[in-house]
């Protein structure tokens, strides 16, 4: 499929029921699924000849607080042969588990170890769910939208201890967000360069 | 009467020097074969996507110079070209000129690198010593041009921070004259050198499907023999104007990677000169003053540039709401951006994709079976570097 709209036709007729939404936007096709449908989905788009979407680019998850639906779910696939980008997504609630693709992308497990240790999203089936980035033993998911930006444990080296301890974070002056965003909006991207204006300046 | 034998447990890193920064990995041996590889990273994370977060949008650029320090604006580009596609604003053609021959100097900076360490790695010093003598010359580019020799912050949403200062493009000539005797001078040490092939001909072999599968990218999967570049196949900024030709390995071993970097260097080389020669006097920034802040000479006369100044370093500008994935060429593979906004002056949500993350994670499958001393050739021609695989 050279084209993305032919491409999205086709997604849109062989896995009909899948599919809750589709989307063409800057270049990328944008597609909607439900949780469950996750691995058959990937199966095609992966091995069918008009898809071919080879490369599991990365997995990354936005968190909604507000939402009941807290978490969406992102996977940014690429197909080498047709130069396509497509970005897969679904929604989950806090504690939902979702089946891991690494039977289908050995890639996936690193990516999947990061969103366990960032948003604290369960796998199933994944061979080694870990923390990733993080310290060894600490607590929280740090990109939760609730999870402070200071943290909440500082190390150090004691003196007395003769070692790195971990105290709770203590700051001298709060972490201060100053809202500067105004009430007026701001008028239209000028495209054209106005020749008048360089004049006058 | 039979013996048990255990394997060794090794631990490499985080403290050593083949480590490329602060790997830890945990071998497992079996005599010197090495049964299996864990790689622990972290040590240097940071929280940047946390941190760009609570930023607005022109603060948070100089978050992406720290992340693959060696090449610091390849990684702004990705950022500065998410934010154009979402505002949809044009960037001036010189801006662009001047932003593809930063990034080409940036990726000769970074391949100097890799190449000499490489070979520090398997036992040769001089190349580096060689290497880093140019590596200086350019990082002086980077600092006449932005201020400062590595974090550079000069890259912006709809062009650069400013222009480039009198007398910077003939130097840069100049040196594209002078670079390829070095390049030159790099491959005689090393091409044929025995010591060096011994080292690194068929050793960390990848294939072309495990590429795919792996999420390889950048020189990983042209040296595999996959014809892919990002500033051919999805061509940004003035990438499509420009001649050059993709090198690509054949056996995806060590030596091919190798082999493919020294080629990515003349070619960017005669990209930058291009560059050069297409380059016209011309605006650097787009013109809209609710984007790029005014100049100073404005601000004194013009009470709108006055507000805007304000208003920019204050606020910042808006995004409107949108999600996009946006991917560049850097030195190391595709280096993304997942950025989405929600109409605020701060990004929402915003995902790097580094390309050393995922060619980390396949060390476990490269060095299975290879000798222990293989590991600091393999790990040296993944290019890893710790700032962006750790974010």
């Amino acid at each position: 499929m050279n084209n993305l709209i032919d491409l999205e036709k086709k997604i849109n007729s062989e896995l009909t029921t899948k599919i809750n939404k589709t989307s063409i936007k800057h270049n990328q096709i944008y597609v909607e699924i439900d949780k469950d449908d996750l691995i058959d989905v990937v199966l095609f788009i992966k091995t069918n000849k008009d898809t071919k979407f080879r490369q599991l680019i990365d997995i990354t998850v936005v968190d909604y607080p507000e939402e009941t639906q807290r978490f969406k779910v992102v996977y940014l696939f690429l197909s080498h042969e047709f130069n396509h980008r497509m970005i897969l997504s679904y929604f989950i609630n806090e504690n939902e588990l979702i089946s891991s693709l690494t039977s289908v992308f050995p890639s996936a497990n690193w990516m999947e170890r990061e969103v366990f240790d960032m948003y604290g999203v369960n796998f199933k089936n994944h061979p080694d769910l870990r923390r990733i980035l993080t310290d060894y033993g600490f607590e929280g998911h740090p990109l939760r939208k609730d999870f402070p930006l200071t943290g909440h444990s500082e190390v150090r080296y004691s003196e007395e201890k003769k070692k790195v301890i971990s105290e709770p974070v203590k700051l001298e002056q709060n972490y201060r967000n100053f809202d500067y965003e105004s009430p007026w909006e701001g008028t239209k991207y000028i495209k054209e360069i106005s020749e008048n204006n360089d004049k006058k300046n | 009467m039979t013996k048990k034998i255990k394997n060794l447990n090794l631990n490499f890193g985080p403290q050593h020097p083949a480590a490329h920064g602060v790997l830890r990995l945990i071998l497992e041996l079996d005599g010197e074969v090495v049964e299996k590889a864990d790689p622990h990273i972290g040590l240097l994370h940071r929280g940047t996507e946390k941190l760009i977060e609570n930023k607005t949008y022109m603060q948070a650029v100089p978050y992406f110079d720290r992340l693959d320090y060696v090449a610091p604006m390849n990684q702004e580009h990705a950022f500065a070209l998410a934010i154009e596609k979402i505002l949809e604003i044009d960037v001036p053609i010189r801006a662009q000129y001047i932003r593809v021959m930063f990034c080409e100097i940036g990726r000769i900076l970074s391949h100097i690198l890799n190449v000499t360490t490489q070979a520090l790695d398997v036992g040769a010093l001089t190349p580096s010593l060689w290497g880093f003598e140019e590596r200086e010359t350019l990082m002086t580019f980077y600092e006449r041009a932005s201020g400062s020799r590595l974090h550079a912050n000069y890259f912006r949403a709809g062009g650069v921070h400013q222009d480039l200062p009198a007398g910077l493009e003939n130097d840069i000539a100049k040196f594209c004259e002078t670079f390829p005797k070095i390049i030159n001078d790099l491959e005689n040490l090393l091409t044929d050198n025995r010591i060096f092939k011994q080292r690194n001909v068929d050793i960390g072999v990848v294939t072309k499907d495990d590429a795919l599968d792996y999420s390889f990218s950048g020189v990983m999967i042209r040296g595999s023999g996959i014809p892919w570049d990002l500033r051919k196949s999805q061509p940004y900024d003035c990438y499509d104007q420009l001649e050059f030709k993709i090198p690509v390995g054949k056996n995806g071993d060590c030596y091919d990677r190798y082999l493919c970097r020294i080629e990515e260097m003349k070619e960017s080389v005669s990209i930058i000169k291009q560059c050069l020669a297409r380059m016209e006097k011309g605006p650097i920034k787009t013109f809209d003053g609710k984007i790029s802040p005014p100049s100073k000479a404005e601000i004194k006369q013009s009470m709108e540039a006055l507000i805007h100044h304000f208003k920019l370093f204050t606020e910042g500008y808006r995004v409107p709401k949108d999600e996009i994935y946006t991917a560049v060429e850097a030195p190391k593979g595709e280096f993304g951006v997942y950025l989405i906004s929600d109409g605020s002056s701060k990004p929402y949500k915003c995902k790097i994709r580094a390309p050393g993350f995922s060619h980390l994670q396949s060390m476990d499958y490269l060095i299975k079976g290879h000798m222990l001393a293989d590991v600091p050739a393999v790990l040296g021609s993944l290019d890893i570097v710790f700032g962006e695989v750790d974010r």
